[in-house]
């Protein structure tokens, strides 16, 4: 069984429907990318994933004894977090919540979670620092590292790379491609056609028209083809 | 000519003295959690409906004013900590239309039922809080012991909900913690403070309390937890030192505790400066 499925799903918010009709599913293991114009219903599909937004028809069904509370989520920054005075190793911390339950405090083992999390994001060495102080790409392995305690089978990220230079971009996108080979399940919207195409096993694109599919099937798919030769003209155009 | 050491045997000082140093130390608590949610100026809100509903409680004569005062300040901080997430209106025109709506409802009431010869004085009591706090009666310092037992202990308990909600409210609510619950918490404790705070500083320079020993934390610490503690010693010694100026030098407590805080936030800007130029 599919460890999260879409059917017929209807997104929307404020009763205006955006996409309707989406069907897709993501067994264990798999990495899907999320594509589409600004504004084609991606955010809003992740928001409707994790239960924060009510589907306006269809439904997300959840597999393999999957709760809600095991996926974990990587948000894009808020202004807020901008210049929020915590440290790196508190904000890690706080992916234990849904684990702690009603328990005021963190145990042991939650704070050992934390600290194996910022060992494997590379990060243990600042753990004292100030979040505002870090670099835009040590922020989001922060934030990635907090994901991972609040549960380890599946993985949502929204735009990880939005704002970063392209090494680090780079960076990103090799971590989650190990924690993806890994065995976590990976779901992660991009701007970025090129890397959905790179690096992801299965391919959604909302918009006008909806696809889904292997990545092998939209690169062979008129929509594929379209938006893969668009992003090429585009970074030409813009190297000229 | 008294010394502080007349004055420290008055009961009446004494009492200002703990009432005082317990409404800053709760306050400069969630603090930082407002300044960050960026609702500073909820505590000036929620004080302007506090002095309408006091206007209420003077014109219908009841003699405990905290019966109208504290469910009327609970019900509109509700409002405003829920406005401030999915409406039309947003946190910022939510709490100004509050604020000034409930200022003149106060006062318009005050004055068509005018309870005493004095309204002006009165009026001026109740926003710059000048002499209440050197009249209180036993059982108010027992109710603001108590509250202020209550504020530390929820605070302490949902400290790390709190930061979680502050900080991310959205992965919050996808790892399933209640969100809403915990606003509402925050909502209710702020206005049982803002109550408190009104006898110390009165309803005007309420927001004075609650974010400035917030925002000079933040100057000079990184971590949440420093900031938290560090705002709390600094709003307990600047409540102290102001009380004790403004009764040797016979100033207003209110505005005389204020003015400590903005020193003290000039000092600690500066620190920061200092602290990062040393970093780079």
């Amino acid at each position: 069984m599919a460890l999260l499925s879409a059917e017929k799903l209807d997104l929307g918010y404020e009763g205006q429907t955006i996409v309707k009709g989406l069907d897709f599913s993501v067994n264990a293991g798999d990495y899907l990318c999320i594509v589409g114009e600004n504004g084609a219903g991606k955010s809003t599909l992740m928001k409707t994933l994790l239960g924060l937004t009510p589907p306006m028809g269809g439904k997300v069904v959840l597999g393999d004894d999957l709760k809600r509370s095991e996926i974990a989520y990587l948000p894009q920054q808020t202004i807020v977090q901008k210049d929020f005075p915590a440290s790196v190793r508190e904000i890690v911390l706080s992916g234990c919540q849904s684990r702690a339950g009603l328990r005021p405090f963190y145990n042991k083992e939650e704070k050992q979670l934390a600290a194996e999390n910022m060992e494997r994001m590379g990060i243990t060495d600042l753990a004292k620092r100030c979040y505002r102080d870090l670099s835009g790409g040590q922020q989001q392995r922060v934030l990635l590292a907090r994901a991972l305690c609040a549960a380890r089978k599946l993985l949502l990220l929204d735009e990880p790379v939005s704002g970063l230079d392209p090494r680090v971009t780079l960076e990103m996108y090799e971590l989650i491609e190990q924690l993806n080979q890994e065995g976590i399940t990976v779901i992660m919207i991009s701007h970025d056609i090129d890397a959905a195409v790179q690096y992801a096993t299965h391919v959604l694109h909302v918009g006008k028209h909806i696809f889904f599919g292997t990545r092998e099937e939209y690169l062979k798919s008129d929509a594929g083809r379209y938006f893969v030769s668009l992003e090429k003209e585009e970074t030409t155009g813009g190297a000229q | 000519m008294y010394t502080l050491s007349d004055y420290l045997q008055q009961s009446f000082v004494i009492k200002a003295l703990i009432v005082g140093v317990l409404t800053a130390l709760c306050s400069s608590l969630l603090g930082v959690t407002l300044v960050l949610k960026r609702f500073s100026f909820i505590g000036d809100g929620l004080s302007h409906v506090a002095f309408g509903a006091m206007a209420i409680a003077a014109v219908c004569k009841v003699s405990n004013n905290m019966i109208i005062v504290l469910p009327l300040t609970m019900i509109s901080a509700i409002l405003l900590l829920r406005t401030g997430q999915n409406t039309k209106i947003k946190g910022d025109a939510a709490i100004a239309m509050i604020s000034v709506g409930a200022l003149a409802f106060g006062y318009l009431l005050m004055n068509v039922f005018k309870a005493s010869p004095n309204l002006s004085g009165d009026v001026c009591t109740t926003l710059f809080g000048s002499t209440s706090i050197l009249t209180l009666q036993d059982w108010e310092v027992w109710l603001c012991i108590a509250l202020s037992i209550v504020v530390v202990v929820v605070f302490v308990l949902f400290y790390h909900k709190i930061f979680a909600v502050t900080f991310d409210e959205n992965f919050a609510r996808a790892a399933g913690t209640n969100v809403n619950a915990y606003n509402l918490l925050i909502a209710v404790v702020i206005a049982v403070i803002i109550v408190l705070a009104m006898n110390l500083v009165g309803s005007l320079l309420i927001s004075a309390l609650v974010i400035f020993p917030a925002l000079s934390a933040m100057r000079v610490f990184g971590s949440f937890r420093s900031v938290t503690i560090c705002s709390a010693i600094l709003s307990v010694l600047c409540a102290f030192s102001g009380m004790i100026t403004s009764i040797l030098a016979g100033t207003p407590v209110g505005s005389t505790i204020v003015a400590v805080d903005v020193a003290v936030f000039v000092v600690c800007s500066l620190i920061g400066v200092a602290k990062r130029g040393a970093v780079k």
